[in-house]
């Protein structure tokens, strides 16, 4: 029974938001807002379990090595929470820079020894292989990084060699731009076969049920 | 004749849009209901993936992390449940990671689907870490000892009391890390767990994600690569376990088709346009 | 002082000690770098908060000035109060509410997962409805761009095998070579872009989170 009245609530809410297809109407505001509302319940809990009481009071009552330290992020996190009263909301600043400290340190160091290095090493490839397919598509990549490179970066007028190059970095883009757009049809062509599949399995499963 | 065919494209152009929605729908709708199957052909990317967890030796551990939600369930679940039928197959060790907190129930259930099929037992063949906050820093911290992070599984059970977490401390202990990605901790696996541990990773990601990730690939920052859900169509297909990749491949392949010739019809109606006002 | 310099002075240690133990991953520095990334959690945990206080302010206001469509705040209010009660009932219970067993994850299957999939499973008929309108093949750029999709969206599916044995091969081909150097260099390009930007944050040049 409670199976039954589950694919019920499940199905009739898919059906709920799939009406916004005919046109905005109250039966998928109903279900816009409910999606709201209980996600916003649902990240409230998300805190408490996952960021208060795994990573503060657990580690605290269990006299964990290091808990002390967690006075740090307490400090700041309540200091995010002065945004509540206008005349001290200033103070919030003090987190906000603590975290974007962090996030900048940790972006600079992960994009150059894990993306640019690892990357740019990749590009350094071989013209001649002794074999042609290969060494066409090495001279294919390097043209496309170097050119696409140079669209981006040139902030000189783009006449002559450079602008005939960066043409053809373009047109690079665009033949990638093309294969991220492919993927992209397929992906949402995906979500939407997911959730057909869910509806169709969903009578199947009522129709056995009476 | 000639008005007439322009004041055709002209009104095929102002087309009420609910009727393109209509055909969509039916054309993905369609070859679900009534079962229609087609023949899959692999990838080399996805082979490659493949043949990484193919040549694991038995006992060797697998980590797979769930990092998507219901938003990208469709694509990526067929992957982990293709994934975990290849391991379970093979008898490698499954250990699950999670760094999406929505997608914690979600991977469970592939895990204890598929477990359940192949007659797995919990804490011997395969785990569940469960989920903690803090993204690069739980990556990193794993890096010494997973304890460090985790000190018991989804449930709350202390490792060491999980016979098979007895040997598995970091990730010198793991063979193989496969991300399920649907956002950033994909790039995150990459560019802090494989470029600080030389960590061995295989990804698999979502279509929209997937023609970011072939740099990854051919730089051999990654093993394998499996791209939406026809990379789990072909995974299905390297594990002989025909799955909900399948069942979607017709629907995706016709719904294709259909886009293209909207396309076309778009683009002739453009040029008809185009002429017309020229002609003016 | 209090309201410039000091959240400068922040940005400049925190970011400099993140890059500093990079270098020397060794003890005390290399436990610094990962304490300091569980206290990001943290802190972000209370931005969280923030977040919701605003959003049931914001419906709570909506409700009192009876404004058009304030009923649907109501139904905003009881998502909200039926996954925290369930989540509270849960994390008493179970002492954990994210156990597979407990009714907030009852409800999260029964409620969350249709409707968020669902929502973005929309962007599969709007995406269809654009290539119709708008995907034009108006200039040789945008001709490149829409060739390739089309080969893309044939040789990825089965159909694309059947009308001609060599897609796929092509497709792969386009996917692990020809897209495969641009795609690096805007990706190299973004990535050159957000070192510079976190150098200017370190360094108190870009301040515009300040303001």
């Amino acid at each position: 029974m409670i199976e039954a009245l589950s694919i019920w609530v499940a199905a009739g809410l898919t059906l709920a938001i799939m009406s916004f297809l005919y046109g905005d109407n109250p039966v998928y505001k109903f279900a816009e807002h409910l999606y709201v509302g209980y996600s916003a319940g649902y990240w409230l809990i998300y805190t408490w379990h996952f960021t208060i009481k795994l990573m503060v009071i657990q580690p605290i009552a269990e006299k964990q090595p290091g808990a002390v330290w967690l006075v740090i992020p307490l400090f700041f996190g309540a200091l995010m929470l002065t945004r509540w009263f206008p005349r001290i909301a200033w103070i919030s600043r003090w987190s906000i820079a603590f975290t974007v400290g962090i996030g900048a340190g940790l972006t600079l160091t992960g994009a150059v020894h894990g993306y640019i290095i690892p990357q740019v090493k990749a590009t350094i490839l071989p013209l001649w292989t002794g074999n042609g397919l290969t060494s066409f598509n090495n001279f294919v990549i390097v043209v496309g990084v170097i050119t696409t490179l140079i669209y981006f970066f040139f902030s000189k007028p783009h006449t002559g060699v450079l602008g005939k190059t960066s043409k053809v970095g373009i047109l690079f883009i665009m033949v990638a731009f093309g294969a991220s757009f492919g993927y992209t049809v397929m992906a949402r062509i995906s979500l939407l076969i997911g959730r057909l599949d869910f509806l169709w399995s969903s009578i199947l499963k009522l129709v056995q049920f009476f | 004749m000639n008005g007439e065919n322009i004041s055709f494209w002209e009104k095929l152009g102002k087309i009420d849009r609910r009727w393109i929605f209509l055909i969509i729908g039916l054309v993905v709708f369609i070859p679900i209901a009534f079962g229609l199957r087609m023949t899959v052909h692999v990838s080399p990317a996805v082979k490659s993936a493949y043949d990484t967890i193919n040549s694991l030796p038995e006992g060797s551990v697998v980590m797979i992390s769930i990092d998507y939600d219901a938003a990208s369930m469709p694509e990526l679940q067929p992957m982990l449940k293709a994934i975990l039928r290849h391991c379970f197959d093979k008898n490698l060790k499954v250990v699950l990671i999670n760094f999406w907190p929505l997608g914690l129930p979600i991977g469970n259930q592939g895990l204890e689907e598929v477990a359940k099929e192949y007659g797995k037992v919990y804490g011997v063949d395969y785990m569940n870490l469960g989920y903690r906050p803090g993204d690069i820093a739980v990556m990193l911290r794993m890096g010494t000892e997973i304890r460090s992070v985790f000190y018991g599984d989804i449930k709350g059970t202390p490792l060491d009391s999980l016979p098979m977490m007895k040997n598995i401390h970091n990730y010198d202990d793991i063979a193989v890390v496969v991300g399920l990605e649907a956002g950033s901790m994909g790039d995150a696996w990459v560019q802090y767990v494989n470029a600080r541990f030389k960590q061995d990773l295989i990804l698999g990601v979502t279509a929209v994600m997937a023609a970011g990730v072939y740099p990854y690939l051919q730089a051999g920052q990654i093993k394998g690569l499996i791209g939406g859900l026809k990379g789990a169509a072909e995974y299905e297909k390297l594990v002989n376990h025909p799955d909900f990749g399948h069942i979607g491949m017709a629907s995706q392949s016709w719904a294709h088709v259909t886009i293209i010739l909207f396309i076309i019809l778009g683009n002739i109606g453009y040029f008809m346009e185009r002429r017309r006002k020229r002609g003016l | 002082m209090l309201k410039k310099q000091i959240p400068l002075a922040i940005t400049f240690i925190t970011g400099v000690i993140i890059v500093v133990t990079f270098f020397i991953p060794h003890p005390p520095f290399g436990r610094l770098q990962q304490d300091a990334l569980t206290w990001y959690s943290v802190i972000f945990g209370f931005t969280m908060l923030l977040g919701v206080d605003s959003l049931v302010k914001f419906h709570y206001t909506k409700l009192r000035r009876r404004e058009k469509g304030w009923w649907f705040s109501i139904v905003f209010y009881c998502g909200f109060l039926l996954s925290f009660i369930t989540g509270v009932i849960s994390e008493v219970r179970f002492g954990d509410a994210f156990n597979i067993n407990s009714s907030f994850m009852y409800f999260y299957n029964t409620i969350l997962i249709p409707l968020q999939s669902t929502m973005f499973a929309l962007l599969a008929f709007f995406i269809a409805s654009a290539s119709y309108r708008a995907f034009r093949a108006r200039n040789i750029d945008a001709t490149f761009l829409l060739v390739t999709a089309v080969i893309v969206m044939l040789g990825r599916v089965p159909v694309g095998y059947m009308l001609w044995h060599k897609l796929p091969d092509l497709t792969s081909w386009i996917l692990n070579v020809l897209q495969l150097g641009p795609m690096r260099g805007i990706m190299i390009g973004i990535s050159l872009g957000t070192v510079a930007m976190s150098l200017r944050l370190i360094l108190g040049i870009e301040r515009t989170y300040l303001s």
